[in-house]
C-alpha cells in the first residue's frame, strides 16, 4: 500500500479514541452510572492518551505538519526518552489502558477505538517506525572568520605609482580601464 | 461586496437552507418526543434523554441521505449538463461537492455523538427503572411483560434483573448495529484527516469503503423497534388520571392496562434512494472502465512529465475539465484526477502527468519501458468532470493568471482560443489576451513553454503579435539565475524558456500590469481569470475593483475565481 507510515494513522486514531474514552467517562460519572469508577478511570486514561498523542511525530519522509501549539507537548513527551519513542511500548500501553473501559457501557466505545489504535501502533512498530520529535531547526548563525574583525595589514595590490594615475590625455597608458560605464548618461 | 455575492451568494444560500432543515428536524422531533402524549410513559422511565436521542436521529436520517449524493460524480455531470439553461452559478455549486460532503460528514459525526450519549443515558435509566429505583409508576411500567394471557405488552426493553446496560446494548439489534456503525464511522473519519489523505491516499480510500458496513447497519438499526409508544386502547387509558394509581390498572374500568408497540423503522425510507443512485454510479464507473481507450501518442517530456494523447469513442470535452484515469496494471481500484490539456477542437484528449506519487511514478516507469511506437498499458477513463470555463471566450479582453500547477487548464484554454481564432469562430469574442504565468521554477512545465513557443511562432507568421501578450514570472530565483541572466542579457530569446518574451523575476507588480492593460484597452470589458492560491485571488479581486471605472466608456475589470 505504498510507503505508508502507519504511525500517522495510529496517532489520529488514538487521539480520537482518547477523546471518546474521556467523553464516555464523563457521561458515566456525571450520570452516576453503575460502575462509575470505570468511567472515572476512563476520563483519566482518555486525557492521558490525548496528551501523549497530541504532538505529531516527525515523518520519516516528507514534510511534517505540526498540530497547533504542540511544541510544549513535544518537549514533555520527548523527555521520557525510549518509553515514548518506541511504538511497541505505546501499543502495549494503549492495550492495557483500554481494558478497564470494556467493563462499562459508556466507555466501551473508547475501549474498542483505543484497542484498534493499539493494533495499528503494533503494525507501525513491526515496520520499524519510531517517534521523532519535531523541534525547531536552530540554524547556526553565519560564521565569519575571526580575521574579519581585524583591520587589513596590507594595502590592496596596485600597479606601480607611475602607471596608477589615469591622466585624461594619456588614457592608452593607463593601467586599468573601467569595465562598465561609470557615467550616468552613457 | 457585490463580487462576494456573485461568487459566494448561492453557496451561502444553500448552506443556510441545509442548516435550516437540520434545525427544523431537530426541534420538531425533539418536541414530538418531548410532548407527544403517546410517549408520556416512556418519558416516565427516561426523562428528557428520549427526545435528546430521537432528535439527532432525525437529523442523522436526513444527513445520511445527503452524504452519498455529492460523491456521485457522474450524476453531478448529468445535472450539470441539464443546467445549461440555469446559469453558471448553479453549475459552479456542483464543483463544491466535496466540501459539502465533508460538511455533512461533520454533522453526522456531531449528531452521532449526541445520539450515542443520550442512548447511554437511556440504557442506564431503563436498567434502573426495572430495578425499581424510580418509584412505583416506573417500576410498574417496567414490570409489564409481553404476555398474551395477561394481555400486556412491554415498555421497558430491559426484561430481567440481570440485564446490565452493556448486555442490553449487545443483545439488541439496535444496540449492536449502533456500536458497529459508530466504530465504522470513527475509523472512516480518522483515516480521512487531511494529513492521512494527502500522504497515503490508499489508506483513506480503502478504509472509506467501511461506509458499506455503515449503511447496512444503519438500515437495520431500527429493526428491533425498541422505541415504544403507547397505543390507543378500548376503553382509552387516560394517562393523567391513571398514572397515580398504577396498582389499579386493569381493575379499574377507566384505567385498562396500557398497551405499547414499537415504532416502524423509518431510516431505510430516507437512505434507500441515494443508496440506489450510488450503486448506479459505481456501476457506471465500471462500465466506463470497460470502454476501450487507445493511445494516439505518448511523449515523455523533460522533468519526468508524461504526455498521453488518448482517444475514446464518444468522448466530448469542454475547456478546463478533468478526467479520472485508472490503470489496472498499477492498481485495480485507484482512480486519479488529471486536468485535460488539449482543446475540444482536437480529435483526441491529452493529459500531462507529473511524477508526484506512487501511481504516477509507476505509470511513467511502465511507459519508459515500452517499445518504440507501442500502445501503452490499458487505461480506463471516467469523465469529463468539472465546470467548463467557457466564460473566457465571452470577454473582449482576457487576463489569464496561472500560478504553478494552475497553469495546466490554461493550456486547454489557450489552445482552444487559438483554434477558434483560426476558424473565425463567432463565439469567440476575445480580441486580446494577457497571460501571466507565475511559477517558482519551470521544472516540470517545460512542455507549457513549448506550447507558448508554438503559439508565438504561429502568431508571428500571421502578423498578429498583439493577440497574445504573455509574461512569465519566476518567483523562485536566486543568485545563480541572476548571474546567468547577466551573462546572457543580450540574447534574443529568453535563457530559461527559449521564448521571445523575457522572463521576469519575482512576483508581478499588479498595479503596473492592470495600468498597462487599461491603457492599451481604453474602453473594453476585461475578464480576469485565476487558477492559483487564495491569497493571489484576494489580491487580484482588489485590483479589479480598483481599476474598474463606472463610466461605460472606460475599462471595466471583472474577476472570475475559477477552481479548475
Amino acid at each position: 500500500m505504498g510507503k505508508i507510515e502507519w504511525a500517522m494513522w495510529a496517532n489520529e486514531q488514538s487521539l480520537a479514541a482518547g477523546l471518546i474514552y474521556a467523553t464516555g467517562g464523563i457521561v458515566g460519572v456525571a450520570g452516576q452510572f453503575r460502575g462509575w469508577q470505570f468511567a472515572a478511570f476512563g476520563i483519566a486514561a482518555g486525557v492521558f492518551v490525548c496528551l501523549l498523542e497530541y504532538p505529531r511525530s516527525k515523518r520519516g519522509k516528507g514534510t511534517s505538519v505540526e498540530r497547533t501549539g504542540q511544541y510544549c507537548f513535544t518537549v514533555c513527551v520527548n523527555a521520557f526518552g525510549p518509553l515514548t519513542r518506541n511504538y511497541y511500548v505505546r501499543a502495549f500501553l494503549h492495550a492495557a489502558l483500554c481494558v478497564p473501559g470494556g467493563f462499562m457501557l459508556a466507555t466501551v466505545l473508547g475501549c474498542v477505538c483505543l484497542g484498534i489504535a493499539s493494533l495499528i501502533y503494533l503494525s507501525a512498530a513491526i515496520h520499524g517506525e519510531h517517534w521523532e520529535p519535531i523541534l525547531p531547526r536552530t540554524e547556526p548563525p553565519k560564521r565569519v572568520g575571526d580575521s574579519i574583525k581585524e583591520p587589513p595589514q596590507n594595502p590592496p595590490p596596485r600597479p606601480p605609482p607611475e602607471l596608477r594615475r589615469k591622466k585624461a590625455d594619456k588614457l592608452e597608458t593607463a593601467a586599468y580601464d573601467n569595465p562598465m560605464s561609470v557615467t550616468v548618461n552613457e | 461586496m457585490g463580487n462576494w455575492i456573485i461568487n459566494h451568494g448561492l453557496s451561502a444560500f444553500i448552506l443556510v437552507v441545509w442548516m435550516g432543515i437540520n434545525i427544523f428536524l431537530f426541534v420538531y422531533y425533539y418536541l414530538f418526543y418531548d410532548q407527544g402524549p403517546q410517549f408520556e410513559y416512556t418519558r416516565e422511565l427516561l426523562g428528557s434523554a428520549l427526545p435528546w436521542a430521537r432528535a439527532p436521529a432525525a437529523v442523522l436520517n436526513f444527513n445520511c441521505m445527503l452524504i452519498l449524493l455529492p460523491v456521485c460524480r457522474n450524476l453531478l455531470s448529468l445535472l450539470r449538463g441539464s443546467f445549461i439553461c440555469c446559469g453558471r452559478t448553479m453549475r459552479k455549486q456542483l464543483d463544491k461537492n466535496l466540501t459539502f460532503h465533508k460538511l455533512v460528514a461533520y454533522m453526522i459525526a456531531l449528531m452521532t455523538a449526541v445520539h450515542t450519549v443520550a442512548h447511554l443515558l437511556n440504557a442506564e435509566w431503563y436498567t434502573n427503572s426495572f430495578q425499581g429505583q424510580y418509584g412505583p409508576l416506573a417500576g410498574n411500567l417496567s414490570m409489564l411483560d409481553d404476555s398474551s394471557e395477561l394481555k400486556t405488552t412491554y415498555l421497558n426493553p430491559v426484561r430481567s434483573n440481570s440485564t446490565t446496560p452493556t448486555l442490553l446494548v449487545f443483545t439488541t439489534i439496535a444496540g449492536l448495529t449502533g456500536v458497529v456503525i459508530t466504530l465504522a464511522l470513527i475509523l472512516m473519519i480518522t483515516s480521512s484527516m487531511e494529513v492521512i489523505r494527502r500522504s497515503y491516499y490508499e489508506v483513506f480510500w480503502y478504509t472509506h469503503h467501511l461506509f458499506i458496513i455503515f449503511f447496512a447497519g444503519l438500515v437495520f438499526h431500527g429493526a428491533g423497534r425498541i422505541v415504544r409508544s403507547q397505543q390507543v386502547t378500548d376503553p382509552p387509558h387516560n394517562t393523567s388520571f391513571c398514572e397515580d394509581q398504577p396498582e389499579n390498572w386493569g381493575k379499574n374500568p377507566e384505567c385498562p392496562i396500557p398497551q405499547f408497540a414499537g415504532g416502524f423503522p423509518q431510516t431505510w425510507m430516507w437512505v434507500i434512494g441515494p443508496m440506489i443512485i450510488y450503486l448506479c454510479e459505481r456501476l457506471l464507473r465500471f462500465i466506463r472502465y470497460m470502454q476501450p481507450v487507445s493511445y494516439r501518442k505518448i511523449v515523455i517530456r523533460p522533468s519526468k512529465v508524461l504526455e498521453l494523447q488518448l482517444v475514446k469513442p464518444g468522448f466530448k470535452m469542454a475547456v478546463g475539465q478533468y478526467v479520472f484515469l485508472n490503470c489496472p496494471a498499477i492498481s485495480q481500484l485507484e482512480w486519479h484526477p488529471f486536468t485535460m490539456t488539449s482543446a475540444p477542437e482536437e480529435d483526441f484528449f491529452s493529459v500531462h502527468i507529473r511524477s508526484v506519487g506512487d501511481w504516477t511514478e509507476d505509470l511513467i516507469k511502465m511507459v519508459e519501458n515500452l517499445p518504440e511506437g507501442g500502445q501503452g498499458p490499458k487505461m480506463a477513463v471516467d469523465g469529463p468532470f468539472g465546470t467548463a470555463s467557457e466564460d473566457v471566450f465571452d470577454y473582449e479582453v482576457s487576463m489569464l493568471v496561472g500560478a504553478g500547477i494552475g497553469v495546466t487548464p490554461f493550456a486547454s484554454i489557450l489552445k482552444s482560443i487559438w483554434y477558434k481564432f483560426k476558424d473565425s469562430d463567432p463565439k469567440l469574442r476575445t480580441k486580446r489576451i494577457y497571460f501571466y504565468w507565475l511559477c517558482r521554477e519551470t521544472y516540470a512545465f517545460e512542455w507549457f513553454a513549448d506550447l507558448l513557443q508554438v503559439l508565438e511562432k504561429e502568431m508571428e507568421e500571421r502578423g498578429m503579435r498583439d493577440f497574445l501578450t504573455y509574461k512569465l514570472y519566476l518567483t523562485g530565483w536566486d543568485q545563480s539565475h541572476v548571474n546567468h541572466a547577466m551573462v546572457h542579457f543580450d540574447k534574443d530569446t529568453d535563457i530559461i524558456t527559449g521564448l521571445k518574451q523575457k522572463t521576469s523575476y519575482g512576483r508581478p507588480n499588479w498595479d503596473k500590469e492592470f495600468e498597462q492593460v487599461r491603457q492599451e484597452n481604453p474602453s473594453s470589458v476585461v475578464g480576469t481569470f485565476l487558477c492559483g492560491p487564495q491569497a493571489l485571488a484576494k489580491d487580484l479581486e482588489k485590483k479589479c475593483v480598483k481599476y474598474s471605472e463606472v463610466d461605460p466608456r472606460k475599462t471595466k475589470f471583472y474577476f472570475n475565481k475559477e477552481n479548475f
